[in-house]
Formats: structure tokens, sequence, C-alpha cells
């Protein structure tokens, strides 16, 4: 066990990656001498050279192709788009070809290919470099999608999106990069399953990436108050492990979803629908959402305005338990 | 002289005066003497051009009988390529089988040549598959259909030959409304910084559907591969000796470890877009009538008859071979069955995907429940 921040878990599970596998190349803007503009590639073309850890041209949609064409030649490219917002100019060549590649060929084609970014706000950052762009590509058929919570996470899940044979996007979530916590690289478990991190009786709540810290401090809030939470950590966006989230939704009969992205047709949507359908005898309310407004993302200075907090959570929490809400005035009685 | 090379090294091969095109074989079928590109098909005898005409004569009666085939209601489209034989014949048998094909739709001779089955190649048109073979047995990708994004693909598996040590080429074809694309100005940039050992073959047909390739370019599309640090050739694309030559040329700088070329075979689409296009809406009949008389398949026929090579016998052997192989193609395609209902949720990943095993499992209980076969 090691002790290390969210991004230099990546970083490891970078390296174990390269060493193990020689197919393994990565592709991406200012990755190389500079290390990534969050340093999550630091010393590694220095340690496995130019040819294994590419600097590429500034044209997302161009990195993206030619990664299609490295998974054609039998490489398994991982690429880090340098922020969230710059991924649509990629959008065609991931959802056209990235995500049909291996059904439009029956399968003799596969797209092992890893795709990095980095998302979601809080870091007082300037427009296009806080957006939350999951579920654009969690509707798309071919896709994997998932996103860490913890450094343990970001280490294994990267060698698991890495070694997987179907494309994943890999949602890093950039304010909790110098999160700390142990990792232990031996570690195996697996990718596609949800995990309650915080186990409780009256109420789920459903977080992703950097909200499932948020959601843990909502909980122990809520604690206080003695109501008992419980937390699942989705982890993967696509698919969703909806038979965790259906079993703690079936002990609770309450469930909060968060994410920082906005509501309309996000992933919350999507799991209020389908643990409606599976656990409508056992809700004992309807499900709530709280996520960013359906609004562009704002100036920095006004971020705080449009992420979901611990109070916006904790006001979602007595919603579903039908209290009286001193910041809402909604009640069910 | 065609060839300079500037000081840093790079050399650019461009007509001279800009817009001249490399010819070998008129449309008269007279040989046309160039320097620089004779040497390159020297060794062409005429047993081998007569093999090169029959597989002109074989696409285009393949193309002829697709139509067909969608008039009648085999197909649900067709892009049909008359026109462009020579461009895709030239360049598809220069190529050796290790070379790698990332195509666009219309590159259906291409396919032809790299040894596709014939129902394969219509698999994608009849609408029972997504694609029509497997690429890694006859080197040559799935068409893109999304324009110009399979030029990407070329240089990403290029880079990838020579990170393997391998000296095999990669060939990208698209046309002239593509140039304008994002993704092939992209592929350009990449491929020059990276010196992959791309063929960038443009098949300057004239059209974009409807808009003219005034529209996409206000210069010959040749002129802007140096632009990007890439040697370029501007050949007739209705001459199939021209475009071996130039392939040949373009393939010995891939495999020799110089880089990229361009090619621009120029050339023009004779019939629609595809068969559901009307192309009275928008050609000049006067200028189809001008290319008519470049036609790719006259020519070889003119110069082999007059060098005695193509007798009244062979000609007919010929049309003959390409009847056989147009029925052979008519009774492959219509034998092609529709898929089973369960079979899209096939592939759609390559490893176990459990939401989608159950959205699976109860469409096939429904199915059941109306007493549909599902399998």
């Amino acid at each position: 066990m090691t002790e290390l921040t969210l991004a230099k878990a990546i970083t490891s599970g970078l390296r174990r990656a390269l060493a193990d596998d020689d197919r393994v190349v990565l592709l991406g803007e200012d990755i190389g001498t500079l290390g990534g503009v969050f340093r999550v590639t630091d010393g590694l073309q220095r340690e496995f050279g130019a040819d294994r850890v590419m600097d590429m041209p500034l044209a997302e949609s161009g990195i993206i192709g030619m990664a299609v064409g490295l998974a054609y030649r039998g490489f398994r490219p991982v690429v880090e788009i340098q922020f969230d917002g710059f991924i649509y100019p990629a959008f065609d060549q991931i959802v056209a070809q990235v995500a049909k590649m291996h059904y439009r060929t029956g399968g003799a084609v596969r797209m092992p290919i890893t795709i990095r970014v980095p998302f979601g706000g809080g870091i007082g950052a300037v427009e296009h470099h806080s957006e939350s762009p999951e579920a654009y590509f969690a509707h798309t058929a071919g896709l994997r999608v998932v996103t860490c919570s913890t450094p343990q996470d970001a280490h294994t899940m990267i060698r698991q999106a890495i070694a997987c044979d179907d494309p994943v996007l890999f949602f890093e979530p950039k304010r909790r990069y110098w999160t700390k916590g142990e990792v232990d690289e031996d570690a195996t478990y697996p990718f596609d399953r949800a995990r309650v991190v915080l186990e409780g009786t009256d109420v789920t709540i459903v977080a992703y990436g950097p909200l499932v810290a948020t959601a843990i401090d909502a909980a122990i809030a809520a604690g206080d108050d003695g109501v008992s939470v419980e937390v699942v950590d989705l982890r993967s966006l696509s698919p969703l492990d909806l038979d965790t989230v259906e079993a703690s939704v079936s002990k609770t009969g309450r469930l909060v979803i968060t994410h920082e992205a906005q509501q309309f047709g996000g992933l919350g949507a999507e799991l209020a629908a389908s643990i409606t359908d599976r656990c409508f005898l056992h809700l004992e309310a309807a499900p709530a959402r709280v996520t960013g407004f359906d609004t562009p993302y704002p100036s920095a200075r006004a971020e705080e305005h449009f992420l979901p907090d611990l109070d916006r959570i904790l006001d979602a929490v007595d919603r579903v338990l039908g209290r009286a809400n001193a910041l809402t005035g909604w009640s069910d009685s | 002289m065609r060839t300079t090379v500037s000081d840093d090294g790079i050399e650019t091969v461009l007509p001279s005066p800009p817009g001249e095109l490399v010819q070998l074989l008129d449309p008269e079928g007279n040989r046309v003497s160039d320097p620089l590109y004779d040497p390159y098909v020297a060794d062409v005898t005429g047993d081998q051009l007569a093999s090169l005409y029959e597989d002109l004569v074989i696409v285009r009666r393949l193309d002829v009988e697709a139509t067909a085939l969608q008039r009648q209601g085999q197909l649900g489209l067709w892009p049909p390529l008359l026109g462009q034989e020579a461009a895709q014949v030239g360049s598809a048998r220069t190529l050796r089988p290790d070379d790698f094909v990332f195509s666009s739709y219309r590159e259906n001779a291409v396919a032809y040549c790299r040894g596709v089955r014939l129902p394969d190649i219509v698999k994608v048109w009849r609408g029972t598959a997504q694609s029509g073979w497997d690429p890694h047995t006859v080197n040559m990708a799935t068409p893109a259909i999304v324009i110009g994004a399979q030029t990407l693909h070329a240089v990403g598996y290029a880079v990838g030959c020579l990170r393997d040590g391998v000296d095999s080429a990669t060939i990208t074809y698209f046309g002239d409304g593509a140039t304008t694309q994002g993704d092939v100005n992209e592929a350009l940039v990449f491929a020059a910084s990276f010196h992959a050992p791309v063929v960038f073959f443009c098949q300057n047909n004239q059209w974009a559907i409807s808009e003219p390739v005034g529209l996409q370019a206000q210069r010959p599309i040749a002129e802007r591969a140096p632009g990007f640090g890439i040697p370029s050739i501007r050949v007739d694309g209705n001459d199939v000796l021209a475009v071996i030559a130039a392939t040949r040329r373009a393939l010995e700088r891939a495999h020799g470890g110089e880089g990229p070329t361009f090619i621009e075979a120029v050339t023009y689409r004779m019939g629609p877009h595809t068969t559901s296009d009307d192309p009275t809406r928008y050609v000049d009949p006067l200028q189809r009538e001008e290319w008519a008389a470049k036609d790719p398949i006259g020519r070889v026929e003119a110069h082999l008859r007059e060098r005695g090579v193509l007798t009244e016998a062979l000609a007919a052997s010929i049309a003959d071979r390409a009847n056989e192989v147009a029925a052979e193609f008519r009774a492959g395609c219509v034998a092609l069955e529709n898929p089973a209902p369960l079979s899209v949720f096939d592939n759609v990943y390559a490893e176990p995907h459990a939401p989608l095993a159950r959205q699976r499992s109860q469409q096939a209980a429904y199915l059941r429940s109306i007493g549909e076969v599902a399998e």
C-alpha cells in the first residue's frame, strides 16, 4: 500500500499499463515533455520513450481518429483530452467511429481505446474547463463510461479501462486530483459495478466522481440529525449497475441522485426512471435529483451557485423523507 | 521540371504549369511520353494492360448490375462509380497485399481488386449488415460513410506500421468534397508530422452530390498538399497507366520510409451520386459529354487494339467473363438473407454488458409471446 493523490494514482496505473503491455500507447496534447497540464503523465515519456507517449498536434478529432487507426493495427491507445470542454471536436470520431466500429464490422475489429477526460467544476476555471459531458457518451451504444472517486479506484480502473477490449471514456474528477488515499496496486475487483461506500437504512444517495465525497459529507451530517443514509458510488455510468442501486433502494425506499452535469436528460433521469421501474412498490417518495442547473456552466465566481453542495443534497434528503424544510419550504404533509 | 526540393529537403512534385496532368495514355489511346513517370510503367506488358482492361470492363459491368439490382428493389441504395474505374483499378492493382486500404463508400472497384467476395460488396447496400467483410482478411477497412473520417484512421494505422517496424503502406481514398473536411486537413498535418507512410488518394470526380468542385477548391486540389509538407501528384484519373505510375511513385516513397504523398486523380462522376440522386437537376449535359469523350475504358481499348493485343476474340471473351461475374454477383446478392431479429444486439460490445443482455432477453421474451421466431 502506498499513499498517493488521485492524479498520481492514475499516473502509476498508466505506468503499470505501459510496462505490462507494449501495445499500449499514450496520445495527447502536452502529455510528453510537459507531463500533461495536470501532470498526470509526468515522467512517462522519459521512462517509455516518445514512441509510446506521444505529444500530438492540436486537433482532438485528429487524435481520436488516429487512435482508431492504431487500434485497427492492434494497439491499445490511451488518449488524454486536455479538458472536458475540448472533447467536442472529437465527438464525431468518438460516437460515429470509435463507438460503432466493433458493431459495424460484426466483431472483426475491436476498439480498445481509453479516452481520459478531466471533468467537472470547482477549480475556479474559465469557460470550457469545468464541464460534465458524460451523458452524451453514456447515451451512445458501444461506449463504456466510467469515473473514479478515490485514488484506489483511479489506479485500478485506469488499468481496467486500458485492458478492456471495448472503448472506455474515463472521466477524472479534476477537483479531486489532489485527494490522497491508500493505493494497493494488486487490488482486484469488478470494473463495472457500483459500490456501497456507506451503509444506511433511510435514504440512498447515488453519486459518482467528484460528488461522492460531498455525498459522504451529507450522509454524515444527516446521521447527526438521526437520518441513516446509504451512499452508492456508481463508478460505471455505462453500463449502469442498476442491481446495486436497486438493492439499496429496495431497503431504504428513498432515492436521491446527485451529479454536477445538467439535469435534463442526464444520468439522474435515467436512474430515476430505471429505479422507479424496478422498485416502484418499495418507493416511499419520488426519486429526487440534485444536479447542475439547465444552464451553461457559469463563470468561476458563480460556480458555487451552480454546483450541488452539502446543503442542497441535505435538502433533497429532507424532501424524500417528507420533511418540511427551511431551505425550500417544501413539505409533503 | 516537375520535381522541386526545398531548402529543408521536402520534395514537391507539382505539375508545371499548374493544372497540368500526368498522362500516359491520351483519350484516343495514344501513348504519351513522360520522362518522370515512364520508368514507373516500363515493365507493364501488353498482356498486363489487357488484364487491367478486363478489370475495368468487369467493374463497370458490376456497377451497372448493381444499379439494376437497386432499380429492382434488391438493393436499398448504390453509389455508382461509373467513370472512375481507372482511378480505382489503377491504384488498387498497384498495392501490395500487406498494404492497407481505408476508403470511402464509392470504392467498390477497389474492394473488388482487394479480393472482397462479390456478395460482401453489396451487404451494406442491401441492408443485411453494416459492413460486408472482415477488414483483416483483405487488408481493406470497412468503408467510411462519414466524409473524410477514414483519412485519420489511415494515418493511425500507418504510424502503427512504423512502430511495428514493417514497411507496409496505407492508402486512403476520398473525394474532392472531403478535402474541405477538418478531418482530412488534420490527417494531412498528422501524416506530415509523423512522417506516416500514407498515400492520400483523392478522386476529384468534380462533384460532391450536387456541389461542383469549385465550391470546395478554387485551385487544383493537389496544390494544397505541399503546404502541409506533403509532395503531390496531379494525374489524369481516367488514364489507368498514369494512375499506376503515380501510385507506384507514391508507394515507393511510403515503402521506402519517405513519408506521405498526395495524389489528385482528376476524373468525372458520370452517374448520379447514388441511385437516389437526380443529376439532371445540376449537371450540364455538355460538360458530361466532354468527359464521356475521355472515357477510361475506351482509351485502353483503342490502345490495345492498335498494338494488336486486343483481338475480337479476346474482347468477346472479356465481355463474356464480365457477364459471368455479373451473374454471380446478382445470384450472391439476392441470396443474402435478412438478419435475425435478435442479431441487432450482437457485437455492440466485445465484453459482457449486463443491461444490454437484459434488454435482449426481454425482447426475446416479447417476441416469443407474440409467436415470432427470435433467433
